[in-house]
């Protein structure tokens, strides 16, 4: 193949179109099968399909499948039990309870989360050169803290009879709060993990954020203002839709993040979440790894992906636009 | 252009500025408590009544934390697993890159969209039939194995952010280069290449945290003996209670070098991850 036919694809003008059989093919040059981005593609194909794409599959047949300890061992032949999976998670009572549990926890984090960020990126652009440093500077410390690591400080932070947030909140007249322990109720304790999955969920929303309100034209503001818009017109009319984009995708990968909290819950909870706890993934780890039924675990996590999936569309079809623009 | 007083603007900011700070010390708060505690006396660190400010400096709770069990061992395999993924995961995930971003080909989109849409699935719904599955390869307990599967979620990280960086160097550059007599290749390696680096850079670092910080599999692919560094902060809550003193110490040995590193290509990250999405 000549350094020529490698570059063909620069050569036909919209990337992802194929042409339509109607228009009248540019008789110089026949469209051939080119092996270049395929061979290119190949490694990572490899990888993804054998190390996600068999899981994923395998995941699936388990959810149908009779799976316990004895399977596990090979002492058993995993046997095929179509939907009783699926009928005995749905019947429990105590997975609607967790499902509603995970659906409120995750809102909770998401909406907490972008309006913080939109308001501390707002903010930014209205403080000085040397708070704004200061800002960026904890923001980035917390954004690359490991989860592990924040989430056992939190503790710390939280714990009944040392932490410093019952000595400082005892400290306010008529508030007595030492030996108050925070994760003795289920609500009050998830409260405190979405305090701690917002304070690490914040900054990349606020980078990302500033970085899109550079963008946003001063000539638009400036016009807005000249028209009479207020602050709040002015954000609303011409900030907002130009951050659609960038809200759009940050709301949807935040929702996909905080259904997937499991670390802050688990460690925060010493490896044995109580009832009140659990939330979707720590519901299915748990029937898989300590009740020992990977089958319902399966099922839960499939479920769980379920879920998920309709946010995913609207990601989807955001970063395909974002994927085609060049 | 303002018809503010040059008086009036400076005292606007200033409320800004102060609502700023606030956000500084509630954000910083935990970070600053965590070093607070790392260096202060073990013994002040359990008083009811803390006191805000530095009580005395003291490493004893480092060497405390390093004598609880072993730190260097799941650091070393820590620093082993993440190299290694991200020696992967970019050479791999640039050549994937390069395909989706430099050429149009039937097939392009599923691609993407397959890239994309593996992200989604939480590692956790993954973790019971990766655990089976690796059970069956004899790579359970195997840095080797816990490597394979964390290519699962940095491969489609390192293609979506490496392709920000290139679709952001000009396709003409290459062109030129190729009338000038350079093979595709050649125009890949003296023109994309150096231009590319940095984001490579910024990738790499990027994709070393997410592998450090990983918690879920490292516990759940691993044995106690092969524990990772994440792993080992368990070590300090045992069912006597937890030491947070010394534990406060192992934290800021974890996260200090990682928040480090984090800082020094952030601005860079940002700008890949977002590459394109307001402009589209």
């Amino acid at each position: 193949m000549s350094a020529a036919d490698t570059t063909t694809p620069t050569e036909v003008p919209p990337p992802m179109s194929v042409p339509p059989p109607s228009r009248p093919v540019l008789p110089r040059r026949k469209r051939t099968f080119n092996a270049t981005p395929w061979l290119l593609l190949a490694p990572c194909l490899l990888i993804l399909v054998l190390v996600l794409g068999y899981p994923l599959v395998r995941l699936v047949t388990l959810s149908f499948q009779k799976f316990g300890q004895s399977q596990l061992w090979g002492f058993l032949p995993a046997d095929w039990i179509g939907f009783d999976n699926f009928t005995g998670v749905l019947d429990d009572g105590e997975f609607w309870a967790v499902v509603v549990r995970t659906v409120v926890f995750a809102a909770g984090c998401v909406i907490f989360t972008m309006v913080a960020g939109m308001l501390i990126a707002l903010l930014l652009q209205q403080v000085s050169g040397w708070v704004k440093t200061l800002v960026n500077i904890v923001l980035v410390a917390s954004w690359g803290m490991p989860i592990v690591v924040a989430t056992t400080v939190f503790k710390w932070l939280f714990d009944a009879d040392y932490g410093i947030l019952n000595a400082l909140l005892s400290k306010l007249p008529g508030v007595e709060m030492i030996g108050h322990n925070w994760f003795a109720s289920g609500p009050q304790g998830l409260a405190v993990i979405m305090l701690l999955v917002v304070w690490g969920a914040v900054p990349f929303v606020v980078i990302t954020l500033s970085a899109g309100l550079t963008q946003v034209p001063a000539e638009l503001e400036e016009a807005a203002r000249l028209d009479g818009a207020g602050a709040w017109g002015i954000f609303r009319h011409v900030t907002l839709p130009i951050l659609k984009p960038l809200i759009v995708m940050l709301t949807t990968l935040s929702v996909i993040w905080d259904m997937g909290v499991f670390p802050q819950v688990f460690v925060m909870r010493n490896g044995h979440p109580e009832p009140e706890f659990q939330i979707l993934t720590t519901y299915s780890y748990d029937r898989a790894f300590v009740v020992n039924d990977y089958g319902q675990g399966s099922a839960i996590a499939l479920i769980t992906v379920l879920l998920l999936l309709g946010v995913v569309a609207v990601y989807m079809r955001q970063m395909l636009k974002i994927g085609e623009v060049e | 252009m303002s018809t503010l007083a040059p008086g009036a603007r400076r005292k606007s900011k200033a409320g800004w500025n102060l609502l700023g700070l606030l956000v500084f010390v509630t954000a910083g708060f935990p970070v600053y408590w965590m070093l607070n505690t790392a260096f202060k006396p073990a013994k002040d660190a359990i008083d009811p009544d803390p006191s805000l400010l530095p009580t005395g400096l003291t490493l004893g709770n480092f060497s405390r934390a390093l004598d609880i069990a072993d730190f260097w061992g799941p650091v070393g395999r820590s620093l082993i697993v993440s190299l290694s993924v991200v020696a992967i995961g970019v050479v791999v995930g640039t050549l994937a890159a390069l395909a989706i971003s430099r050429f149009a080909f039937r097939g392009r989109r599923v691609v993407i969209v397959g890239i994309l849409a593996v992200q989604m699935v939480p590692l956790v719904a993954m973790i019971i039939p990766v655990f089976l599955l690796l059970n069956d390869l004899d790579q359970y307990d195997k840095l080797s194995g816990l490597i394979i599967t964390y290519l699962t979620f940095i491969l489609p990280f390192t293609v979506w952010t490496l392709r920000g960086f290139i679709v952001n160097i000009p396709k003409e550059l290459e062109e030129a280069a190729m009338v000038d007599g350079c093979s595709p290749t050649g125009a890949f390696l003296r023109v994309v290449f150096p231009l590319l680096a940095p984001g490579m850079v910024a990738t790499s670092v990027y994709a070393f945290v997410q592998a450090w910080n990983e918690y879920l599999y490292a516990l759940m692919l691993l044995s106690q003996k092969n524990q990772t560094a994440t792993v080992w902060l368990g070590n300090f809550t045992t069912k006597h209670g937890t030491e947070y003193a010394p534990m406060m110490a192992g934290s800021t040995m974890m996260a200090v070098p990682i928040v480090v590193l984090f800082l020094l290509v952030q601005r860079k990250m940002a700008a890949g991850l977002t590459a394109g999405a307001v402009k589209g």
